[in-house]
């Protein structure tokens, strides 16, 4: 068994602890933790990246219980393309979270970084739906104390409307784990894809109503609309590196969508192949629309920003919906290129903040900003890869959404959808641009603030922006591994086949065969002695009753 | 026994849907703490209702309740309880540095004199 797949679970939450419990008032201790960690979690995803590169799924399983009784973690190219974005956004996030001074706002932030890291890998690599719940709680109980981090009235308000928001998300989960787990009788995500196809056909009521109620959990994690409420305030009130790490979260999401609407409720299943996708389309649709509309109308950098995040969800889930293997290659290169944009003008939106007085984020004419020029650049970088122009990725991510859904029936419509709404991106960010860094008030001498000068901000961004231009650059490359990924996710049988017939699995099954009880560590021989043992204590308990 | 199952998990989800309805923190995590009574009972009983029987399979009884969903209640109350914990926190937090309960944030047109946080 390959235990690297479980080094991105352990890691941050080891070194969170050690951050909280022997570096607690040195913050430089922290930072050194942090990013040691954050870049050595980047090295090992690569390293998994590569590994799964080879098309062999890994399987984990945790305590040497074979699926479906014991938890399994599992590593394919999906799995492993996700934790590698989610690590090496992590590294941008915690450097700019220390070059701009963010992490010494407030307590902590450096241990709940570690321990959403932590949720948000456990999200991605498991297989057990309950298993998933359980990553979710814990990647939204560490982003509760990451978004109020620094504090202050209107941040803490909109907290308790993401918290509330979210455990009302959790309490769907938890009815839609209830209902699958009264059909099915089982949590864990192979086992579930086996018996949900052997239902029979006049029975799927209630598994319908499960795979609805999942549906609607994972398009509050992915912000669609309408369940996006929490996210223009959380996001924009959020502290920049926090939103930043967020535009992650919302990917979750869709990633969930993506494993369980292929793997267990896939095209192929009767009994919901015509309640997903019909309905999921539409949301999309409009997602798209109101998000690009929210460009627009922003009065606010950190509302543009936040709608500007609704609106790459909205063509995400566009690519999403017609569960087709080239549709989802789109999708799978428009998540990565979303989720580097995203960050990264979340990431700029919070350098303006800091030069401007009162923090203040209004679009409208201020006085100029210190570094007016580079930021302008950085802005101007961002707002093209998320308005989706050329030259860069943006624009070939929509390109290939719109090339997978040539043969939808609603092509026409999904075609004017997209091109209509990065018009009116373009438009909305044009106006933001050139009223933030062109249409500047002369500046009072006395009253500007001290601008800040560290250049690990400008670093962090741009390496975000880097790797925008970098998945433009090898475009060829990516798409095609994007592509095997995506036949890979479609190939259920050689997943089910790979959780459930591990040589553990065999190991146990032989062992039932000859009627003994499994071998275990420390025990490998003795299973007669056991079985007798057993027996006695057995017959001692009847005696004593 | 499954009427009486079923109408209580029915009422507490409709009283905590409508007070996380309500405008003010106190009753919303009333409602949210409903929601989690609810959701662990149907937790519960999505194992099957049985009464009198063991959990663990013995060899002189034949029949056993399952255990698997009384595992899961027992990690959604852990984590529910957590979460409320922190969500009474944070209402109280917010209330004490805003100086009001409400939910909602204030429109747009307020932001700009509360956008110096």
């Amino acid at each position: 068994m390959n235990h690297w797949i479980i080094a991105p679970v352990l890691l941050p939450p080891l070194v969170g602890a050690v951050i909280i419990l022997a570096a607690r008032y040195q913050v430089a201790l922290q930072r050194v933790f942090s990013v040691a960690s954050t870049v050595a979690l980047a090295g090992i995803a690569i390293g998994l990246l590569v590994q799964s590169m080879s098309g062999q799924i890994g399987v984990y399983e945790l305590g040497n219980w074979p699926a479906p009784f014991g938890i399994v973690l599992v590593l394919d190219r999906l799995t492993a393309t996700m934790v590698t974005l989610t690590a090496l956004l992590g590294v941008a996030v915690v450097l700019y979270a220390i070059g701009s001074g963010w992490d010494k706002r407030g307590n902590h932030f450096h241990a709940l970084f570690q321990f959403q890291l932590m949720g948000i890998f456990g999200a991605f690599l498991t297989g057990d739906v309950f298993n998933l719940f359980v990553f979710f709680e814990v990647l939204l109980i560490a982003s509760y104390g990451l978004m109020i981090h620094g504090g202050g009235a209107v941040r803490l308000r909109a907290g308790v409307q993401y918290v509330v928001y979210n455990l009302l998300g959790s309490t769907l989960f938890l009815f839609a784990l209830g209902t699958i787990y009264a059909v099915t009788g089982t949590l864990n995500m192979a086992d579930l894809a086996l018996r949900v196809a052997e239902l029979p056909a006049d029975d799927t009521a209630m598994i319908r109503v499960a795979a609805i109620l999942l549906l609607l959990v994972f398009a509050v994690k992915a912000a669609l609309i309408p369940l996006h409420f929490w996210l223009p305030a959380t996001y924009a009130e959020a502290p920049a590196p926090v939103a930043a790490l967020f535009a992650v979260m919302t990917k979750i999401g869709a990633y969930a969508i993506i494993r369980i609407y292929t793997l267990v409720f896939g095209p192929e299943v009767a009994a919901t192949a015509d309640i997903i996708g019909p309905w999921l389309m539409p949301a999309a649709l409009v997602t798209l629309a109101i998000g690009m509309l929210g460009v627009l109308g922003a009065t606010h950098l950190g509302r543009l920003a936040a709608f500007a995040a609704i609106g790459s969800m909205g063509t995400l889930l566009i690519a999403i919906a017609p569960f087709t293997p080239q549709a989802t290659t789109a999708a799978l290169y428009y998540m990565i290129h979303s989720t580097l944009a995203g960050a990264a003008l979340f990431l700029v939106v919070d350098m303006v903040r800091a030069r401007r007085q009162a923090e203040d984020d209004a679009i409208a004419p201020r006085a100029v900003i210190a570094q007016n020029g580079l930021i302008a650049a950085y802005f101007f970088a961002a707002a093209i890869a998320t308005a989706g122009m050329p030259p860069l990725s943006g624009f070939l991510g929509k390109l290939l959404v719109l090339d997978a859904l040539r043969g939808h029936d609603l092509v026409w419509l999904i075609w004017a959808t997209i091109l209509v709404t990065s018009l009116v991106a373009v438009v909305g960010f044009a106006r933001a641009g050139s009223m933030v860094f062109w249409k500047v008030e002369p500046a009072p001498e006395a009253a500007s603030p001290a601008a800040p000068v560290a250049a690990l901000p400008f670093v962090a961004t741009g390496g975000l922006i880097a790797g925008i231009v970098a998945l433009t650059v090898f475009a060829g490359p990516v798409t095609a591994f994007l592509s095997d990924t995506s036949e890979q996710v479609f190939d259920k049988q050689a997943y089910i086949d790979a959780v459930m017939d591990t040589p553990r699995a065999q190991e146990a099954e032989a062992a039932n065969a000859a009627g003994k009880p499994l071998a275990y560590y420390g025990n490998t021989e003795g299973s007669a002695d056991k079985a007798d043992a057993e027996s006695t204590t057995d017959s001692q308990q009847e005696k004593t009753e | 026994m499954e009427y009486l199952l079923a109408t209580a998990i029915g009422v507490m989800t409709a009283a905590g849907i409508y007070l996380l309805l309500r405008q003010r923190t106190f009753p919303v995590i009333l409602g949210i703490s409903m929601l989690t009574y609810a959701v662990n009972l149907f937790l519960f009983a999505s194992g099957r209702v049985a009464i009198n029987l063991p959990p663990v399979l013995l060899n002189q009884t034949p029949t056993y309740t399952d255990p698997l969903p009384q595992a899961l209640v027992l990690t959604a109350i852990v984590i529910s309880f957590g979460m409320t914990a922190v969500v009474v926190l944070m209402g109280l937090g917010a209330f004490l540095s805003a100086r009001t309960d409400h939910i909602d944030l204030a429109r747009t047109g307020d932001q700009a004199e509360e956008s110096g946080k």
